[in-house]
């Protein structure tokens, strides 16, 4: 039985290329208006506003205690989704029909108020996810227990540890008793600790018949909770089906995509008039027959540009972020004079170094170790899956590094009873 | 977020169920207005006393300026201090809740892009804080009435009504600014400005007999808090405070159209509030 029958659904964006932030002020709508009225015909058509497809045509149905994986790169519509299904926001087009009490979880604690204590928040938040005041007095004492808060209970949450107040949201969360439970990749906050217990919890969830809609970059977790999982790219469902199935494609597609960036014609490739960039490439060394990069994969890269000014002075700079934007390590080469003519580096990230994610690769080309003749931004991004042996944990490995250092441990001393 | 045990989403939003979700979720409105009420003074060090302090003394500041600096007079029979605080106690529930009203959606921010419930609860939760005041307001006010010995008239039993109407008429501003607000930031600048020439345009800190009789009384009266200042006075002073019929019926006309205008822009509006914000 179908508890959940999504049609043709399709959600649009406006994206407004002119704005550095998405919402525009009255100011700019009428200097834009004021503008358009006089220079209509310098605009020539040139589009401003850029529609942006989040979602299209995505057609599913899912039965009643259905576990669903969705999985898919960042900006493939997985969150979109959710959103849509949780109310946030309308489908452009389309509609999803649904059985049954829903409830989501997008965000841990959703609502706390700071100045508020742990006990008013159980009652703000619990009533914010959609349980009666006499569910939450029923379940009050398991989620002080489960959290771990008593002591706190008359404290404002503004004082919590960052990891209380997570468990606080969490453990209202868990004792939600939806008939279909949504969660966003909550698991990706938190201490371990707190992911093993997300975890359990959602098993304790699909175990009991309900069903679970559940979106994570964390392919371990995924594969442990999941029945069957969807598969989103550039907002469409391309793929749909047994979980093993879904996450095996998903991973060779990753490894298909394309990790390099070429220009052919010199006059029109990124650069100035003192340098050009001919290619940028990345060359995973696999390390298994699935060709996908994962924690183990050394990675090699390699770019190529064109100097056209004979016997500069230069230099490569080469930064690489997290997707979020933070930035891991930025290396350099020695600076050399070169004719004109095509300038080759190559940089090694060892295997074993990098933790699971997405990565953002930026390379400066340098001039006289001190002015940046180019940057390119973004230049390229890969994708670094996980990789266990040996161990029985699914939660996300914390850090950006994964390092495998000398770190042994053995018996010193026996102790012997007698 | 209870919702019923069957929902189709689609563009439009799902008409029908609105109002019966709205019902469902009282809780939550109740949840709501109380966590606005006890996050209102944390960490003051005067607390609840400024609901009481404030109104004192801005009654102060304007009898001083009003009636002592610019002679000012109130209808005759009345204490001008108790014109002035019969008016600013309505005047502040009129103004507070039209501005937390209006800023109810933005403050929520972090609710309307995580957790969907009828979005109306936001500005309906808002109003709490206002009303909460206004009784404080007016419990000072009874105070001074004892103090001017000038007994509350029997028109008092009508008082209901203009509280109604005024928080219809501050739903109705309210809700339309509330929905501009999440597209243009300029609304929150706007706000205090149109708060401040209100008091001004307003018969606050003077009697609108004063306006009686002058070629631009009728414009005068199509404001509709007019009817409201006008009419709260004269539930409280009787009938020896001025009080046109005619502002009261352009009130309830104006207030009543346009809060009926922002409640299908608030509606048509709320669904994509989250792709603005």
């Amino acid at each position: 039985m179908s508890v959940i029958v999504a049609e043709n659904i399709s959600k649009k964006y406006i994206i407004d290329h002119q704005r550095k932030n998405g919402s525009s002020g009255l100011r700019d709508i009428v200097t834009d208006t004021v503008d358009k009225l006089f220079r209509k015909q310098e605009k020539n058509g040139f589009a401003e506003k850029e529609e942006f497809w989040a979602l299209q045509d995505v057609n599913f149905s899912i039965d009643k205690g259905d576990r669903i994986g969705i999985v898919g790169h960042n900006g493939a519509g997985k969150s979109t989704l959710l959103k849509i299904m949780s109310r946030i926001t309308e489908p452009t087009t389309g509609q999803i029909k649904i059985d049954g009490r829903i409830a989501s979880l997008l965000e841990v604690g959703t609502g706390f108020h700071p100045e508020l204590t742990g006990r008013e928040n159980i009652f703000l938040n619990g009533a914010i996810l959609g349980m009666s005041k006499g569910e939450i007095r029923e379940s009050f004492d398991a989620i002080v227990d489960f959290a771990g808060v008593e002591k706190f209970l008359d404290t404002p949450v503004k004082r919590y540890s960052s990891g209380m107040y997570v468990r606080l949201g969490f453990a209202i969360a868990a004792h939600l008793n939806p008939e279909i439970l949504i969660v966003d990749e909550v698991l990706a906050v938190g201490d371990t600790e707190f992911q093993k217990k997300c975890l359990g919890k959602m098993r304790d969830v699909s175990e009991s018949g309900r069903t679970l809609l559940f979106v994570s970059h964390n392919l371990t977790a995924i594969q442990a909770l999941c029945n069957k999982s969807f598969y989103f790219e550039k907002g469409r469902l391309i793929d749909q089906g047994d979980t093993t199935h879904i996450v095996t494609n998903y991973l060779s597609k990753v490894s298909q995509k394309s990790l390099e960036k070429h220009w052919d014609n010199i006059e029109s490739a990124p650069g100035n008039d003192q340098v050009r960039v001919k290619s940028f490439k990345l060359f995973p060394e696999y390390q298994d027959d699935l060709n996908h990069i994962d924690v183990r994969t050394p990675i090699n890269f390699q770019f190529e540009f064109w100097n056209l000014v004979e016997g500069a002075s230069l230099n490569l700079s080469m930064h690489l972020y997290t997707f979020t934007g933070e930035c891991i390590f930025n290396v350099g080469t020695p600076a050399e004079n070169f004719g004109k003519g095509l300038v080759r580096g190559t940089c090694e990230i060892p295997g074993n170094f990098l933790n699971d994610g997405s990565y953002v690769v930026s390379m400066m080309i340098v001039k006289d170790t001190s002015t940046v003749l180019y940057n390119m931004e973004e230049a390229l991004v890969f994708d670094i899956e996980d990789y266990r042996e040996n161990v029985t944990w699914y939660g996300k490995w914390p850090g950006y590094i994964r390092p495998q250092l000398n770190f042994s441990i053995r018996q010193s001393e026996h102790v012997v009873n007698d | 977020m209870a919702t019923q045990h069957s929902i189709t989403i689609k563009a439009g939003g799902s008409e029908k169920d609105y109002w019966k979700d709205l019902w469902l979720n009282k809780q939550l409105l109740w949840i709501l207005s109380k966590r606005d009420l006890s996050v209102r003074y944390k960490q003051t060090l005067l607390g609840v006393a400024w609901s009481v302090l404030r109104p004192l003394m801005t009654m102060t500041v304007m009898v001083f300026v009003y009636s002592y600096v610019a002679k000012l007079k109130a209808d005759p029979g009345i204490p001008y201090p108790l014109m002035v605080l019969g008016g600013l106690t309505i005047w502040t529930f009129f103004a507070n809740t039209f501005t937390q009203i209006s800023n109810s959606i933005l403050i929520n921010h972090n609710l309307v892009s995580k957790v969907y419930f009828p979005r109306l609860l936001m500005p309906l939760s808002s109003v709490a804080v206002g009303f909460v005041d206004f009784l404080i307001t007016f419990g000072i006010y009874l105070v001074v009435t004892v103090i001017f010995q000038t007994p509350i008239s029997w028109q008092v039993v009508f008082l209901p009504c203009f509280i109604l109407l005024t928080f219809i008429t501050s739903m109705g501003f309210g809700l339309f600014f509330a929905v501009l607000n999440v597209r243009f930031r300029d609304i929150g600048q706007l706000i205090p400005f149109m708060v401040q020439v209100g008091m001004y345009v307003c018969p606050v800190a003077y009697p609108s007999s004063l306006v009686k009789g002058t070629w631009y009384e009728k414009y005068y009266n199509l404001n509709p808090l007019v009817g409201i200042i006008d009419g709260f006075r004269w539930c409280l002073l009787g009938s020896k405070s001025y009080f046109n019929p005619q502002s009261l019926y352009s009130t309830v006309i104006t207030s009543s159209i346009i809060l009926v205008i922002s409640l299908i822009y608030f509606r048509k509006k709320e669904n994509t509030f989250v792709d603005h914000i």
